[in-house]
């Protein structure tokens, strides 16, 4: 609308995109010094004699039949631990996002009676979810190691917590991003915020969403085996066997069995990424 | 009184001003058409109407209740009786055609049977029903990202005859429409206001199906009503004044209908 002449010729963002430019490596450059970022100290030769012999020890894999029922065990304990714990968290997940996101918020349309409440509501849930992701899986997993004894049920509980954490809060997000005029024009014909989300955000978010989870319950695979090392049972718990008895072959066939799961998790999102197109 | 605004004024929150001092009021089961070049305010006007944006100065009533004044729950049940077809169709592109069609209902429907819906749908004769009264019947479970962009308004068009809307709200809702067609559209969009008593707004950017199908006029310009008459009063020089900035009324068809011609060729309605 504005006339012709009025519209500057030269990129009016140009400055601050330069500006935050030098920024980013302003603040860059001090973290790298903080974190004592050096990858050279890796090729000093005394390094790599060292970790040469730490990964040699790691040759042959371990494939005797009584480790392999051991480690099919532990699998499937891990499997378990992770799948059960990404459930939950889903389920905590699900009602905390459609909560915070603000694609499904009634009270903005207008705005509407109830926006001051409403935005209360959700800083107060975004909070929560803040709460459930800030503590580490691996904090939670001790204190209920502790609670409920050595197993997978304190780590099927640490994930589901910090997890049901961050998947709200993705999820909120992912919804966010997607179009959201389909799910607005619903409920400002009077639709339910349940029945939008479903008419309106999921048939383009689906897919997303899933890829998202399925990335989670892999990543969940991977902090299973890291509460193992806390007493949480599962692959975790077999490998922290193996390292403190300097079994190298142990290890490696362990670490075949993520190589394993992490294609699985991979197959399982391209399929379901394939149905949800 | 289906609606009614009283010096009605929308500011942006860019700080762009959209409406001032609209004053604009209709009885039940009128059918009004808004004229004007882009950015007069049509859109917002209609959003306004829809309970959609509250607008900072005025006062609005609709289906005889202020939407702004209502708690949450009647506001929801008031809204599921105005309905609105967008310019742009809201439409997820992975639904099928037979859900965003029934999705218009949605508002009176418990959510347990808008979800059994998504499942199998729940009025597929319903469904069948609107989508016919566009042409649009043989695409029933196709999806929607298979459609054309006009094929795509039609089903927007469809989703609020099966909504059975008090109000009938229309945003360009012929815009992707070839004349043909969109002579067409109009004349269903028509046929449901006399068939169900609602009122019609519709805002369009050809004047001659303003003139040739809607009993009254409401140019707009820069925001404001510059006139609101019948039809029959809307003479050249006042749509000469209306579009004076884009040089003359736009049309459908290639020439702007002389206001001469007879005006009621309305061969589905007797």
């Amino acid at each position: 609308m504005s006339p012709a002449a009025a519209t500057p010729r030269r990129d009016p963002q140009a400055r601050a995109r330069i500006g935050w430019t030098v920024v980013a490596l302003v603040i860059a450059w001090p973290m790298l010094v903080l974190a004592e970022f050096k990858p050279w100290a890796l090729f000093a030769p005394g390094n790599l004699a060292v970790i040469g012999g730490f990964l040699a020890g790691f040759l042959p894999p371990e494939g005797s039949p009584a480790f392999l029922a051991l480690l099919a065990r532990a699998t499937l304990e891990t499997l378990a631990m992770a799948t059960a714990g990404t459930a939950l968290a889903f389920a905590i997940a699900v009602p905390l996002a459609c909560l915070v996101t603000r694609a499904l918020s009634v009270s903005r349309i207008g705005p509407g009676p109830g926006g001051a409440r409403a935005m209360v509501g959700r800083q107060a849930v975004r909070s929560l979810l803040m709460v459930l992701r800030a503590i580490p899986e691996i904090v939670w997993a001790l204190i209920f190691v502790r609670a409920l004894g050595l197993g997978p049920a304190a780590g099927v509980l640490a994930l589901a917590i910090t997890y049901g954490g961050m998947l709200g809060k993705v999820y909120a997000e992912i919804l966010e991003s997607t179009d959201t005029r389909p799910a607005r024009a619903l409920l400002e014909a009077g639709s339910g915020r349940i029945a939008a989300l479903c008419y309106g955000l999921l048939p383009n978010a689906a897919q997303e969403l899933a890829s998202y989870t399925v990335y989670r319950w892999e990543c969940a695979v991977r902090a299973s085996v890291v509460m193992g090392f806390v007493g949480a049972g599962g692959l975790g718990q077999l490998m922290d066997q193996s390292m403190k008895m300097l079994n190298g072959g142990e290890a490696s066939s362990i670490l075949l069995v993520f190589l394993a799961l992490v294609l699985l998790a991979d197959a399982l999102s391209n399929a379901l990424r394939k149905l949800l197109a | 009184m289906s609606f009614a605004l009283e010096t009605v004024g929308v500011v942006h929150p860019n700080g762009q001003r959209a409406l001032q001092g609209v004053t604009l009021a209709a009885r039940d089961g009128e059918r009004i058409a808004v004229i004007g070049p882009s950015g007069a305010g049509k859109t917002t006007l209609l959003r306004v109407l829809g309970a959609a944006l509250r607008p900072g100065e005025g006062s609005v009533q609709a289906l005889g209740t202020a939407p702004w004044r209502l708690p949450p729950a009647p506001l929801r049940r008031l809204r599921a009786r105005i309905g609105t077809v967008h310019q742009a169709p809201p439409i997820a592109p992975r639904l099928r055609v037979v859900s965003a069609v029934l999705a218009g209902r949605l508002g009176h429907w418990s959510t347990a049977r808008a979800l059994r819906s998504l499942l199998h749908p729940a009025d597929i004769e319903g469904a069948h029903e609107a989508l016919a009264r566009v042409a649009m019947e043989d695409r029933l479970f196709e999806r929607c990202d298979r459609l054309s962009g006009g094929q795509l308004q039609r089903v927007g068009i469809a989703r609020t005859l099966y909504q059975r809307p008090a109000l009938l709200l229309a945003d360009e809702p012929v815009s992707a429409l070839d004349p043909t067609l969109a002579d067409a559209a109009v004349r269903t969009l028509i046929a449901q206001s006399e068939a169900t008593g609602a009122t019609l707004v519709a805002s369009l950017h050809a004047v001659d199906l303003a003139l040739r199908w809607f009993p009254r006029i409401v140019g707009m310009r820069d925001g404001g009503v510059l006139f609101d008459r019948p039809t029959a009063e809307v003479t050249q020089a006042m749509l000469v004044a209306l579009y004076a900035s884009e040089g003359g009324p736009p049309s459908a068809d290639t020439a702007v209908q002389p206001l001469a011609e007879p005006t009621f060729r309305r061969p589905d309605c007797p």
